[in-house]
């Protein structure tokens, strides 16, 4: 079994670490649970990027911490979703993106050409705001990244393939039909199978674009608890749009706001703080819902 | 009549007059040609500049060029647009200038591709009158088609599938085998049915590459003639040639015709057909 993928025992066991009022927030970094070691997982200084002569973010610093959720806030258009994007280097794909300042991963310099893209995807992965299944089965939707990462053992696949499944609280809903297509399943479903699918390659972060907004309540709510359920053994860096939700699951909040027709972070710090005590005027009126 | 009702009358009445001349132009075929056409017809050789005799060794040549063109296209098609698509960005100056040059392949007349190819591959390359050259010609000539089909299959399918596949660590040449073509594969189809439609129906770019010889061909490179040659001849050239003319002319509709369904069917199979297995 590998360790690595969740049990429903989690051997990091957050209630007994966290009393149901806080469980947004992690208090003081000492006290805090284990899922969040208080180690630096992204370093991120003065990280701009351009589409073209258009700015999408500017300045931003913040690092994100190993192990915990962080959540990103802020009105649409202001850069989380291209901030996110930076992380896994998925603007490669954009063409005329142009990213400057420092992004360390692990200490690894993330914005250097000669990154092996392809495995930096695999540690960090990412999931959208549009439930994305390929069409294919249910199956092959998992299989797929797998082999393309070199497993092709059948018996080693379907082991993962359950393991993950089981971990998203798919399997028992889908085990009878691995081999029908996954773009029969209902939207909640398919967030789930796309968790999964990420989940399979082992990765250590994950990055969710509003990973609940296309969904209706109760599936967004079995999503979330999902998110809640990763916390400790993954990085989590979410995007969303949902304040209430943000403060349920997030250990850290940055909240951005466009300035100067550019993104920026206004504030960053522990989840409780940015909802409770904010620091910045522009923050307080957006968590209290006067602006954005 | 209110402005609205001529407008609804002029929109039927071209869309009557359209379907009419096609109608016109089967019947006449249909009643000129069906009596001449028999088992037989199909699958005895032409005698006497076929006025009599059948069109096995017409059918034979016209299959053959057909081969040589879609296996020399398709293959040319697919990879263009794939580069076009997937490989370079659609306002990149080397695209524009690719799509450009497409578009003005496809307007040029056949008959400027038949002595291109007479130029080029019968007498540069040394191949003759043969159907290898009428092939090679027919493939310059339908490649527009199946690459503006190929690249709006792809660029029609769904960017999310590029960004997950990415996401998820893999490359772009997998993405492209295992999620791209796949589910392009209704435009492929359609682009490639076309493409045939329109080599097989091809007679100007021909008379000039593959040439008039009736006889059955022995191999590639021997002169052969075209459903549509033959039917041009029999009705220009060869006094009393007509009434055969019509039967090979219904021959050819009937298997443009199918080509067409087939293709439709196709497409609209692997629309409704929400999966893909692999």
């Amino acid at each position: 079994m590998n360790p690595l993928f969740i049990e429903s025992a989690t051997p990091l066991d957050l209630a007994e670490h966290k009393t149901p009022e806080e469980s947004y927030t992690l208090g003081p970094i000492q006290t805090g649970p284990p899922c969040c070691v208080p180690r630096t997982l992204f370093s991120i200084k003065n990280l701009s990027l351009n589409y073209g002569s258009t700015p999408a973010l500017k300045n931003i610093s913040l690092d994100i911490y190993e192990g915990c959720i962080t959540a990103l806030i802020g009105p649409s258009g202001c850069g989380k979703t291209s901030f996110l994007s930076t992380l896994n280097r998925l603007t490669d794909m954009i063409p005329d993106c142009k990213v400057t300042g420092d992004i360390r991963f692990n200490d690894i310099n993330l914005r250097s050409s000669q990154l092996d893209v392809l495995n930096l995807r695999r540690d960090i992965g990412m999931i959208f705001q549009k439930t994305m299944p390929f069409p294919l089965s249910i199956r092959r939707n998992i299989e797929l990244p797998l082999r393309e990462h070199g497993i092709n053992k059948n018996s080693e696949l379907n082991v993962i393939l359950q393991q993950v499944l089981q971990d998203v609280g798919l399997w028992e809903e889908v085990k009878d039909r691995l081999d029908s297509s996954a773009l029969a399943l209902s939207g909640g479903q398919q967030q789930r199978l796309c968790i999964a699918r990420a989940l399979a390659l082992q990765p250590k972060v994950l990055l969710m674009d509003e990973p609940c907004s296309a969904l209706d309540p109760l599936s967004s709510a079995v999503v979330e608890d999902l998110i809640n359920r990763l916390r400790g053994r993954y990085t989590i860096i979410i995007v969303t749009h949902n304040l209430a939700q943000a403060k349920r699951i997030a250990n850290y909040a940055g909240f951005f706001w466009v300035s100067e027709r550019a993104g920026c972070l206004i504030e960053f710090g522990q989840c409780k703080q940015i909802f409770e005590a904010p620091a910045h005027e522009l923050t307080a009126a957006y968590v209290n819902g006067s602006r954005g | 009549m209110s402005k609205n009702g001529i407008a609804t009358f002029l929109i039927w009445l071209s869309a009557c007059l359209v379907t009419g001349v096609f109608l016109c132009l089967l019947m006449d075929i249909i009643s000129q040609g069906l009596a001449g056409l028999s088992w037989a017809y199909l699958v005895e050789s032409p005698q006497d500049a076929g006025r009599s005799g059948g069109i096995a060794s017409i059918i034979v040549s016209s299959g053959l060029i057909l081969l040589v063109a879609i296996a020399t296209a398709a293959p040319l098609g697919l990879a263009t647009a794939v580069l076009l698509t997937e490989f370079t960005t659609q306002n990149s100056t080397f695209g524009r200038f690719v799509e450009r040059s497409l578009d003005v392949l496809a307007g040029i007349p056949s008959i400027v591709f038949g002595l291109f190819g007479n130029a080029f591959f019968c007498i540069y390359l040394g191949l003759g009158f043969s159907m290898l050259s009428g092939g090679l010609t027919l493939a310059c000539m339908v490649l527009p088609i199946l690459i503006r089909s190929a690249t709006e299959g792809l660029r029609s399918t769904p960017n999310d599938y590029r960004l997950s596949a990415a996401a998820l660590g893999m490359t772009r040449t997998s993405a492209l085998i295992h999620l791209l073509l796949p589910t392009a594969i209704p435009a492929l189809v359609a682009g490639l049915m076309l493409g045939i439609g329109r080599a097989g129906a091809e007679t100007a770019a021909l008379i000039f590459t593959s040439g008039y010889v009736d006889r059955m061909p022995d191999s590639l490179m021997d002169s052969g003639r075209a459903l549509s040659v033959h039917i041009y001849d029999l009705s220009m050239n060869v006094a009393g040639g007509d009434a055969n003319a019509n039967s090979a002319a219904l021959v050819l509709i009937t298997f443009l015709f199918i080509i067409n369904s087939v293709s439709s069917s196709l497409a609209n199979h692997w629309m409704h057909r929400r999966i893909i297995r692999l």
